[in-house]
């Protein structure tokens, strides 16, 4: 019998000849990401736990993201405490305003494919765009998994998600997980890995991969895998022959298999206040918008950037519209800098915030007030995720943002 | 532990980790400055209300959305003796069990009860309710010693005593 | 008896040919500004208190949203959202997130001669292109929108006479801390501070908008220059002219005149928490610092940058410091980009932050901690300023900011 692409990873990590979903393994972390709202937890549980040092503190990567630029006179506390801990134990992998974890682990070359990664942030799952098993786990589990480098998973069934075809102009592979997430259902992925495959996502670029891997835990699922191919070895510079083990079986066994065709996808929303309350943007335009939001791990990269350029090229925002834009990384905004993105977006009256994850953590960057409305390219519209429980938010691609952005309501492009 | 009664507060479906805290609120210094902050987009007046020993019922899907582990630890400091939900987001069940607070999943419960009533739950057993029972399957040997062991810090404790 | 240019703009828009000082006038304004910090509160006075609930006329109002955008909580997305809903039903000119307030009103609207009322310190700015720009509160605001008008009484001027030229590596806000420094946080009070004397000719526009801006900082009601050559085509370059260029006259009263010799200027920093309290840079030197700031009303402008480009070019902010730079608009954020200055900043490892308020204002962006030391190109030093009450924060010039982020400690910008 064959394995999936999670069952390879876990074999080779832990050097089992066979392992299946459902068993309880043991598994050695090859990173582990701390972000800086739960480091205070982190280093205070890690040090009740009576460990003294951290197991190998090369494997471990801090990140400020959440609380950059500080926006309460509290935050810096994070910062200091994440400094000393540092320090104490050694670690030396530290971005302090270089932007969002989950960008900073791929693109800074943290992450491999075939890596067991946990990370303090739901959103972990995003590195399963070049083919690693990455998971959000709770502080408590980080402090032990830090002093011991080890951590229990239940090895997850697999679901495939098989999507053919060509994507109708407009529509990006935000809108492609938004309608999986709808079919799903948030818990419909509970425990699961989902596998993406077939020759749409093929030819995905690796940030389009990260769009739909970030969103798995939007299903529920444990980890969204993509099988690493051409793209993701040149991505990582390895070798393509070193990314071989990680191909799947062709017999290997899938708790279910769900087959899209690309050409039946559309531009959708998620609908307030529920990531999986999906409908077609033609359902929803004409709703007026206050505020647009491009950014995020889910889509704050470059591709995105460039794709609501191209839309806002030489226009301008619809009057009394906020656009924020946030770029995911430091070498994103230099980049779309070069590229003369950045002119583009500021031209046309974009707001431009530094990178990190700004609004979509709701701590600043664009929060709004009762009766407003958010056109946002993040990956949550839970009820006052963005400030007021009485503000609505709508998901959507960076295409669907860029174009509502200048209409001031929501417009299928 | 193995024997409790407690007074149901109902929720729905989906019930997301930025309900049960709001990010805007992480950034307190404890779980016990937090704790009035609990539930506060949805039900801003059920922090006030609930007293120790009480238990939440929900639907499905309950804790769903980010890794904070505050959402379990709100729930543990507001006196919450258990939750009881048709299912539950994985990273919140690890971190509610890490932290020793008890969750019990039942698909027919969270339709057949009303809030304000009291239930009774025997670990690993049944819920009683209103003179019907409701089975539970009972946890993992793995995830019990954890919460025999009071949670996964003292676990690690006992382990590293035993290191040094 | 000659009146200096303050109190011939006063006599202008009291439509009088003589004001003197001491005299209360009513005067008619040209342009009245609100920004985030209080405008909700006016607007909740019109609603409330006027019967009625008209505008003298919408086009002399403008509101900019700075302070608080993109907002950090819901309290201040409500006050935008009050803002651009009552802009939007009485036709005022609204921006929001376009820059801080007194950049947008210097790049898009005040003209020489101008009488302006602004609901922030600060409108004290506009004196550097010949305008008499003044603070209010909320009320005195909401009386001027309805009725056009205000009631003045005309200061006394002070004369600051400037001769020779800045040394290099000094700068104009160099000289202002200085001048505040030596005539007091209320060495001005409720005078005109008139900059004036040949020096000023080596002013730009971006050093005279920085004199003036701080002119409150001693008190001022406003700060004051005379529209020259340069100040006229400035008005050009942005396709304005001037509304009146007056001149004071040589037998104009003073209360007090002091002369500085540009070249005798060193550079200084003003020390917590008193923006008097300024002392050669060289004095402070080797404190650390946790945060770095090149932004503000003051000194957020192209030239600014590019001093902070060259200061950072090629170099590494310290790691123990969060380093944030805030053009103070969009057009400077614009040609920031075009001349590579963003490039350099990312590259230093510095923070971008769209253009605002930003560490200045102290609550929304960039805020510091308990214990904390920031040194900031910002306006004022107050206690808490820029965040915890238990912060510092020194003042000091974009060269010396931006040559202490780089070090991790206060010190002086020295050329390689």
């Amino acid at each position: 019998m064959g394995y999936t692409l999670i069952e390879k990873i876990v074999m080779k990590n832990t050097g089992l000849d066979n392992v299946e979903s459902g068993s309880i393994v043991i598994v050695n972390a090859d990173k582990l990401m701390v972000h800086d709202i739960f480091i205070p937890f982190v280093a205070q549980k890690f040090e009740e736990m009576g460990f003294k040092k951290i197991y190998d503190p090369n494997k471990m990567v801090l990140i400020y993201d959440h609380l950059v630029p500080t926006a309460k006179v509290e935050d810096v506390r994070h910062f200091k405490i994440a400094e000393e801990f540092c320090e104490k134990y050694g670690v030396k992998n530290i971005h302090r305003s270089d932007g969002i974890c989950h960008q900073l682990m791929v693109e800074g070359g943290y992450v491999k494919p075939g890596d067991i990664v946990f990370g303090t942030d739901s959103h972990t799952t995003t590195y399963g765009a070049i083919g690693a098993f990455s998971t959000g786990i709770g502080y408590t589990e980080m402090a032990a998994v830090l002093g011991t480098g080890e951590l229990w998973i239940k090895v997850p069934q697999t679901i495939k998600v098989n999507i053919d075809g060509k994507l109708p102009n407009g529509v990006t592979s935000k809108d492609v997980i938004l309608r999986i997430i709808g079919d799903l259902k948030a818990d419909g992925a509970t425990y699961k890995a989902l596998e993406f495959s077939g020759n749409c996502v093929e030819n995905m670029s690796i940030s389009s991969r990260m769009t739909m891997a970030n969103m798995a835990i939007e299903a529920g699922a444990k980890s969204g895998l993509f099988v690493p191919d051409k793209k993701t070895a040149e991505y990582c510079n390895i070798d393509m022959k070193d990314l071989e083990y990680l191909q799947p079986d062709s017999d290997a066994k899938y708790e279910r298999v769900l087959n899209y065709k690309a050409e039946d996808l559309e531009p959708v929303v998620a609908y307030p206040s529920q990531v999986d309350n999906i409908k077609t943007v033609k359902e929803v335009s004409g709703t007026k918008i206050d505020q647009v939001f491009i950014g995020s791990c889910t889509n704050g990269r470059l591709e995105d950037l460039e794709v609501a350029a191209e839309i806002l090229k030489g226009k301008k925002i619809s009057k009394y519209l906020k656009l924020i834009v946030t770029p995911a990384s430091r070498k994103i905004y230099n980049e779309a800098l070069d590229k003369g993105i950045i002119k583009v977006l500021a031209e046309a009256g974009a707001i431009i915030t530094h990178p990190g994850c700004g609004l979509c953590c709701g701590r600043s960057g664009g929060i709004v007030s009762e009766g407003e409305k958010v056109l946002a390219t993040n990956n949550r519209n839970f009820l006052g995720r963005m400030g007021s429980s009485k503000a609505e938010i709508y998901l959507c691609s960076p295409v669907v943002a860029a174009v509502s952005a200048l209409t001031g309501e929501i417009t299928n492009p | 532990m193995e024997k409790f009664k407690g007074n149901i507060w109902l929720l729905g479906d989906d019930i997301d980790t930025d309900i049960i805290i709001p990010t805007e609120y992480l950034a307190l210094k404890t779980v016990e400055e937090m704790k009035e902050y609990a539930f506060s987009p949805l039900r801003p007046e059920l922090s006030g209300n609930i007293e120790t020993g009480d238990i939440i019922v929900a639907g499905k899907n309950f804790g769903c959305g980010s890794s904070r582990e505050q959402a379990p630890e709100v729930l543990i400091a507001l006196g919450i003796k258990c939750v009881i939900a048709k299912s539950f987001a994985r990273i919140f069940f690890r971190n509610s069990i890490n932290n020793g607070l008890l969750l019990i999943e039942n698909e027919e419960f969270p339709d057949n009860c009303k809030e304000g009533t009291s239930v009774e739950v025997q670990l690993n057993k049944n819920i009683i309710y209103e003179n019907k029972e409701y089975k539970i399957q009972p946890l993992p040997d793995n995830l019990m010693s954890i919460i025999k062991e009071g949670g996964l810090v003292e676990s690690m404790k006992k382990r590293n005593k035993q290191v040094n | 008896m000659g009146m200096t240019i303050g109190e011939k703009i006063l006599a202008n828009a009291a439509s009088k040919d003589k004001v003197v000082p001491g005299e209360i006038v009513t005067v008619d304004l040209d342009l009245i500004m609100s920004n985030d910090g209080t405008t909700h509160l006016t607007i909740d006075m019109f609603e409330n208190k006027i019967k009625k609930k008209e505008i003298f006329d919408s086009r002399k109002v403008v509101f900019v949203v700075d302070h608080n955008i993109p907002a950090e909580n819901e309290k201040t997305a409500m006050v935008h959202k009050k803002m651009r809903e009552f802009a939007n039903k009485h036709s005022i000119d609204f921006h929001e997130g376009r820059g801080v307030c007194h950049q947008v009103m210097v790049e898009d609207y005040v003209r020489s001669g101008q009488l302006i009322l602004g609901a922030d310190s600060h409108t004290c700015t506009y004196g550097a292109l010949g305008a008499f720009g003044t603070g209010v509160g909320g009320t005195d605001f909401l009386y001027a929108m309805v009725t056009g008008t205000t009631w003045l009484m005309v200061p006394e001027t002070i004369k600051i006479n400037l001769t020779g030229k800045l040394p290099k590596g000094v700068s104009a806000r160099d000289l202002m801390l200085k001048i505040i420094g030596d005539i007091g946080a209320n060495g001005a009070n409720y005078k005109i501070l008139e900059f004036g004397g040949e020096g000023i000719k080596n002013f730009n526009i971006s050093d005279r908008l920085v004199l003036c801006n701080l002119a409150v900082e001693a008190g001022a009601k406003t700060g004051i220059i005379e529209a020259d050559e340069i100040t006229l085509e400035y008005l050009k370059s942005k396709g304005r002219s001037p509304k009146n260029v007056f001149h004071s006259d040589d037998d104009a009263k003073y209360k007090k005149v002091y002369e500085y010799d540009l070249n005798q200027i060193e550079p200084v920093i003003a020390r917590p928490d008193h923006i008097d309290d300024v002392v050669s840079i060289k004095e402070v030197d080797k404190v650390k610092i946790d945060e770095a700031f090149i932004g503000s009303c003051n000194s957020g402008r192209i030239e600014d940058l590019r001093v902070a480009a060259e200061v950072l070019k090629g170099k590494k902010v310290s790691e123990k410091v969060r380093c944030i730079i805030t053009p103070a608009s969009n057009n400077v954020y614009l040609q920031a980009l075009e001349e590579g200055l963003l490039n350099i900043f990312m590259e230093s490892g510095a923070m971008i932050m769209n253009p605002n308020c930003s560490v200045c204002w102290g609550s929304c962006q960039g805020v510091i901690g308990e214990g904390e030391i920031l040194i900031s190109t910002g306006t004022r030093n107050f206690k808490g300023r820029a965040g915890h009450k238990d912060s510092k924060v020194y003042l000091a010039s974009v060269a010396n900011v931006a040559a202490s982020a780089v070090a991790g400690y206060i010190t002086e910008y020295k050329e390689d």
